[in-house]
């Protein structure tokens, strides 16, 4: 009823190319923002940031890249824990390295060093498509993760082998070390995350997307209409690598503060994006967002409702959120290819509609 | 076989057509032992409409591929604009303002017609990564300047209503046309269509055939076809390569062809006695 584009004219090509070309859209889109950045900064607590928000965020810049890669591109990647380790270990050499840069910067150019990884690693898929491109990167995953552990340059000779993020402030402000505040932590992440949609989707939108997407629906009409395919496929490669090193660098430092590499960036973080960008939906930048919330809220939710509220124990619980989780992903393959984000697209298609049925 | 001169000739309807564009020269083309191509030479001029016609399996669609770069031939030399071509990749003939359609629709099932068309723009746009992330500015100009381009060819092929809708949800007739959108988005110099007819019912066909000579005329259009609907071939092209078993059996235009005795025998058959 309230939901339509009835009236809404469009006169000009760059309004027709809008995000959101709905008015509803537009404005719910702007009352998301205020409240991401005016509202729940002041409102939040330590558990809500650390179990819900950061997760959540860093997870979305994630699956952002990995959505790029294989929702636009086509091609897969189950390297994205080793991508996102060379991006918390670049992180933590420029840390160390030169502490008198702010962290800011120490976040972007980790994503620079990760692209530039993640475009040696997208070589191979030149050459080789699907199922044996997924096991090339595989390998990518395993040989980056052995690296970080057996060479003790990265994690600068220390003794546990771990890494463990200084402070580091901005604006006067820490925003990594045990005495950063939640809110402060949050907003720092936030600002990335709200970058990397808006570049995401200028991309997508564009030239660079629509190259993606030829690759992706059919690689020889793609290569006769004047796409160079090795590119195409690396750019991908480079965009995908430069999102998940930031995450990365997020992650390491922001989120957890110390990481022993085998642990936190194994092989279980690659299927984690994978299946984020899966159930929320391929080839969507909102879907890449309903799928980050979907798999960090799940547990959160399992955890709350299951253990807290029927008194189940903690490992039970923890078991049943696998099954789900597995079920899930089989439901979604099966029914719905394209995720959450296409259960958002019918219900507005419906909405617009409704309440008459035609 | 007529020689025409190197200046160009005048249609019988009055258009006139330039000089050597492509020229293929001694084209053989094999896979392992299968000859697909024997010795085939023929040109294309500035402006004309070519057809290349020919039995199931005479070589027509891998004589297509050879000029789009898809198979690369064993010998003999693809002459375009004057130079010789060396061995190409697809990519880089599109880029040389080569476009093309397929036999079997090969469109971007997952895209809007509006973004399959805007595809066929990409070898002009030339904005960066960076400036594209960025969006405003450069690329937002660029993308709103092909977007005239590409508006203009929708309005041309009437597919306006269909803009935004999904490919996959086209019908069959309407997918060779928006195919056909692509391919004239690029703005090729040489265009060429494998079957642009196939499958089509004769209103679609007629439809088709008025928009290969609008085209021709407006854009001015070189234009290369393979068709089996010989009463198109006839009332369309120019000029028409016969082809049959790989090799070249006829080539000129339609009413010398048609009169061709080799012609003749192999769309009717020889009487075996």
């Amino acid at each position: 009823m309230f939901y339509r584009e009835a009236g809404d004219f469009k006169t000009s090509y760059v309004d027709d190319n809008q995000t959101f070309p709905i008015k509803f859209d537009r404005y719910r889109y702007y009352a998301v923002l205020l409240i991401a950045f005016a509202i729940i900064p002041f409102v939040l607590n330590d558990y809500w940031v650390n179990a819900v928000f950061l997760p959540f965020l860093i997870y979305s810049i994630a699956a952002i890249g990995l959505n790029v890669l294989v929702g636009y591109c086509g091609q897969v990647s189950l390297g994205t824990g080793g991508f996102m380790a060379v991006g918390a270990y670049a992180c933590y050499k420029l840390m160390t390295s030169f502490p008198d840069v702010n962290i800011l910067f120490h976040v972007i150019i980790s994503g620079g060093i990760t692209a530039l990884v993640g475009l040696l690693f997208g070589l191979p898929s030149l050459r080789i498509k699907g199922f044996y491109l997924a096991v090339a990167t595989l390998a990518a995953q395993f040989f980056l993760v052995w690296l970080f552990n057996r060479v003790p340059w990265f994690y600068n000779y220390s003794a546990s082998g771990q890494i463990s993020a200084p402070e580091r402030t901005l604006l006067g402000i820490a925003i990594t070390g045990p005495n950063a505040p939640a809110w402060a932590m949050y907003l720092f992440c936030l600002v990335f995350v709200a970058a990397s949609a808006i570049i995401a989707r200028n991309l997508t939108r564009g030239a660079f997307g629509r190259k993606w997407m030829a690759i992706r629906d059919m690689d020889i009409a793609a290569e006769i209409i004047g796409v160079d395919p090795l590119k195409a496929k690396l750019s991908a490669f480079a965009v995908l690598s430069f999102f998940v090193g930031i995450s990365g660098a997020l992650f390491f430092s922001v989120y957890l503060g110390a990481v022993e590499v085998g642990e936190v960036f194994g092989i279980q973080k690659s299927f984690l994006v994978l299946f984020m960008v899966i159930i929320g939906g391929l080839g969507s930048i909102f879907g890449s967002f309903a799928g980050a919330a979907f798999l960090v809220l799940l547990p959160v939710f399992l955890k709350n409702v299951l253990v807290a509220g029927l008194g189940w124990p903690t490992d039970m619980a923890a078991h049943l959120e696998f099954m789900i989780v597995g079920a899930l992903i089989i439901t979604f393959l099966i029914a719905e290819p394209h995720g959450l984000a296409q259960l958002w697209r019918v219900t507005k298609e419906k909405l617009r509609l409704w309440p008459f049925p035609h | 076989m007529n020689q025409m001169s190197t200046e160009g000739y005048v249609t019988p309807d009055g258009r006139k057509i330039g000089g050597v564009m492509m020229e293929m020269r001694n084209i053989t083309l094999r896979f392992g032992g299968v000859k697909a191509i024997t010795d085939i030479s023929f040109d294309i001029r500035e402006g004309e409409i070519r057809a290349i016609i020919g039995p199931n399996g005479a070589g027509k669609s891998s004589m297509l591929n050879v000029i789009s770069g898809f198979y690369v031939p064993q010998e003999g030399e693809v002459w375009f604009r004057g130079a010789q071509r060396p061995p190409m990749k697809p990519y880089q003939v599109a880029q040389q303002g080569i476009a093309r359609t397929f036999q079997n629709i090969a469109l971007f099932e997952g895209m809007s017609v509006l973004d399959n068309v805007m595809t066929g723009r990409l070898t002009h746009m030339k904005t960066g990564m960076l400036a594209q992330a960025i969006w405003k500015g450069k690329a937002e100009r660029e993308e709103v300047e092909n977007r005239e381009v590409v508006e203009k060819i929708i309005d041309f092929l009437e597919i306006q209503a269909i803009r935004k809708t999904p490919v996959a949800r086209l019908p069959y007739g309407l997918k060779k046309r928006v195919e056909l959108a692509r391919a004239l988005a690029a703005e090729p110099s040489l265009l060429l269509l494998d079957e642009p007819m196939a499958g089509m019912n004769v209103e679609e066909k007629e439809d088709m055939s008025r928009f290969i000579l609008d085209v021709n005329d407006e854009f001015g259009t070189t234009i290369a076809l393979i068709e089996h609907d010989m009463g198109v071939v006839m009332d369309l092209s120019d000029r028409v390569v016969v082809m049959d078993y790989g090799k070249k059996i006829g080539d000129g235009t339609p009413s010398e062809v048609r009169n061709n005795q080799a012609v003749i025998d192999a769309y009717l058959g020889v009487a075996h006695d």
